[in-house]
């Protein structure tokens, strides 16, 4: 029996094996907390210094510019509520993940709306931009389709309508496919999750660009010059470095590998399947994306059939008690409801093989055929 | 068998599972995801889902949670919430079973190759000679809920279990206590589930329409004072209908929602020698003649006739009865009170 095929990586991926081994030592004989002023201290101290080093080197910031936080979501809020203190107005698309976007609709900001493939809309957001502005929110990636947005041209447009405002993004799930250092010129914030690149849950990192102004969402003892105190998560931050710079050096290639996995998988769908949507143009989205909808399926019953046969993907997010929510990021992108209701995303990482994705266009075009002939034979039994 | 047990987080369920697999059934777990509004008491809180996930860890089944929102909401909550508006009594527990729970989540066990649904009613399932089914009241009389499930056919018993019909409710939580599942001394759940104790129906039907103001009339048309809201008054009621206090007992005999009329009567004036009952559905064969006759959830059966009438059935009491509220659920049981036979709405 082979293992599980996993293809939920933009749920999580698994920890990098020099991640998990960078990270022991933190939770042994290097215990300490780096605010001391002893020796222990100073020893942790210089691990999270040199991990901010080698993050900021990754990034293409300054090291004073990394901000460690608790988790992609804390990054989010603390861009966006930071931002806002002296009041203004928040801005982010109809598109972003519920970090970003129930923020904005809690602090009463404006959403603007994305195309049909996911990216934002530029006229739009140009119409919503003005004096009053004070961040702008546009993701690098979308988590749910994997399309990239064109940041370049939102940052032209952040500065020439709303020179005061901040720009933020969400660069959760671009830190696998995209070069970072060309994200990190065109915004002032930038939230990263390490557990999407193989390091540990429960840190983060926010990007503040030198000079900008962000009040700190957690205040207490200071740390991150006052950006984000309390106590640093030592062994998250070392970890987080090991998994960034492992990340940063196989890119290149890994996207190579898995693009071509991905292209297999969904062209594996499509031959043998008809009625599937492929739901953004492959040249448009990062390489470890599939998501595709079937016509006349249940994302649900679909994703329970896969997990049976142990091939684990997701459809939308999912609310707290697991059920799935009807996803907003296709409905935002105008996808028909009869197709957003059959969706399913495939997400591949740094573990995926190609015995993986073979085993899983079998299981799921078993799971889809099983799924179609059962929805037949029920008509049939409700018109007897 | 492969069964898929809908868990509410509730004891029953919880038992209903254990019972499952000492029977030796493949048991998959689901908690149905149904209403995303306020909500502190029924299936559908995050705190109830984590406690059947957690029971189900205890199992050692798997377990899933459906999202059959849209479902509950077209079926259950507008349904709810359009009878008011109409002046008729709504039944919520029985739509989420005819229309999500024995309808939905059946047709999803179907689909994905399960054999039966299980739930945790307190009711019983069993076969003829003949190998037809019936539908009988739960051996613990007091915690039956056979009145709830009286739309089953003889299609939907045949995919249904009911674990825990065999035992009383006292024996459902000495095992669960037994077998350390934390829901062993959860309290039954009450009301209706999307409807929270601390605002009530008023505040949430207050949320969804307008109230009008109505006129209250005695038998003969004597205006005698008004109330608020029409939309919350039900045939029956005694209380809350802002007329001053002493004399005798005074009761809603009748509601013209048209007219914005509300008339109020002695126990005299609410008392109805039979009913028109319609959109009745039978658990097996149509049935005619004598009956014991079930109008409410926990309600004292009384002995009636019935006859197919018109678009439904007729029945007549054999002793007149309190008026039944329109739209309220009545069930037929058979003379001796254990199978049920059928029911509908009252006209």
């Amino acid at each position: 029996m082979p293992a599980p095929t996993y293809l939920d990586h933009a749920a999580t991926t698994p920890m990098r094996a020099q991640a998990i081994a960078a990270m022991l030592p933190f939770f042994d004989e290097r215990f300490a907390n780096p605010s001391g002023s002893h020796r222990f201290a100073r020893d942790a101290r210089r691990a999270v210094d040199e991990a901010r080093d080698r993050v900021a080197a990754a990034l293409g910031v300054l090291p004073g510019e990394v901000v460690f936080t608790g988790c992609g979501t804390e990054s989010d809020n603390a861009a966006i509520v930071g931002a806002l203190a002296n009041g203004g107005t928040a801005v982010c698309t109809a598109a972003e993940h519920h970090a970003v976007l129930h923020v904005v609709e809690h602090l009463d900001g404006r959403l603007v709306g994305v195309d049909g493939w996911g990216r934002v809309d530029l006229d739009d957001l140009a119409a919503a931009l003005g004096p009053d502005v004070a961040i702008v929110s546009v993701m690098a990636v979308n988590n749910e389709v994997g399309t990239i947005n064109d940041l370049a041209a939102v940052s032209r447009l952040v500065r020439e309508r709303a020179p005061l405002a901040l720009l933020h993004t969400d660069a959760v799930q671009a830190a696998c496919w995209l070069d970072l250092r060309a994200i990190t010129p065109l915004v002032d914030l930038m939230s990263l999750s390490a557990h999407k690149f193989g390091g540990p849950k429960g840190v983060g990192v926010l990007t503040v660009r030198d000079g900008a102004r962000l009040a700190p969402l957690i205040m207490g003892g200071g740390q991150e010059r006052e950006r984000r105190s309390g106590t640093h998560n030592v062994a998250g931050i070392v970890a987080l470095a090991e998994a960034l710079c492992i990340t940063d050096a196989d890119r290149d290639r890994e996207n190579e590998r898995l693009g071509a996995l991905r292209d297999r998988l969904v062209d594996g769908i499509t031959s043998q399947l008809d009625g599937v949507l492929e739901t953004v143009p492959r040249e448009l989205k990062i390489a470890g994306s599939a998501h595709v909808c079937f016509s006349g399926v249940e994302s649900e019953a679909l994703l329970y059939l896969l997990d049976e046969a142990e091939v684990c993907a997701s459809a939308a997010s999912s609310c707290a008690s697991g059920a799935m929510e009807q996803s907003h990021v296709l409905t935002a992108m105008g996808v028909d409801a009869e197709w957003a209701q059959g969706a399913l995303r495939m997400s591949l990482g740094h573990t995926s093989s190609r015995a993986d994705i073979d085993r899983a266009v079998d299981v799921l075009v078993d799971a889809v055929t099983t799924l179609r002939r059962a929805q037949v034979r029920r008509r049939g039994v409700g018109s007897t | 068998m492969k069964v898929m047990l809908a868990m509410s987080g509730g004891v029953d369920s919880s038992v209903a599972g254990a019972r499952l697999l000492e029977a030796g059934h493949t048991v998959v777990g689901v908690t149905m995801r149904l209403w995303g509004g306020e909500s502190d008491t029924g299936c559908c809180s995050v705190a109830d889902v984590d406690d059947a996930r957690r029971v189900a860890q205890q199992l050692d089944i798997d377990h899933v949670v459906f999202n059959f929102g849209d479902d509950f909401n077209e079926h259950v909550v507008a349904p709810y919430v359009s009878a008011h508006v109409t002046g008729r009594t709504p039944n919520p527990c029985i739509e989420c079973n005819r229309h999500v729970k024995f309808a939905r989540l059946a047709e999803r066990a179907d689909v994905l190759g399960f054999d039966a649904v299980a739930t945790g009613h307190h009711a019983r399932i069993g076969r003829t000679a003949d190998g037809r089914y019936t539908l009988e009241r739960g051996i613990d009389r007091a915690k039956d809920q056979s009145y709830v499930v009286h739309m089953l056919g003889q299609h939907d018993l045949a995919t249904t279990m009911f674990p825990i019909g065999e035992i009383t409710k006292d024996e459902v939580r000495r095992i669960a206590a037994g077998l350390g599942l934390r829901t062993a001394a959860k309290p039954d759940s009450q009301d209706v589930c999307f409807v929270t104790s601390t605002g009530g129906r008023e505040e949430f039907l207050g949320r969804r329409i307008p109230f009008r103001r109505a006129d209250v009339v005695d038998t003969s048309g004597r205006p005698v004072g008004t109330i608020d809201a029409l939309e919350l008054v039900t045939v029956g009621q005694r209380r809350r209908l802002g007329l001053p206090g002493g004399g005798p007992k005074r009761y809603v005999v009748g509601v013209d929602h048209a007219a914005a009329i509300v008339t109020i009567g002695s126990a005299a004036d609410l008392v109805d020698p039979g009913l028109h009952v319609t959109d009745v559905t039978w658990v097996d064969a149509p049935h005619d003649g004598a009956v014991l006759v079930q109008c409410s959830a926990h309600g004292t059966p009384q002995p009636a006739t019935i006859v197919p009438a018109g678009n439904g059935i007729d029945v007549t009491w054999n002793e007149p009865q309190r008026r039944v509220a329109p739209g309220q659920s009545v069930v037929f049981y058979d003379s001796s009170d254990q199978a049920v036979y059928g029911g509908g709405l009252a006209g």
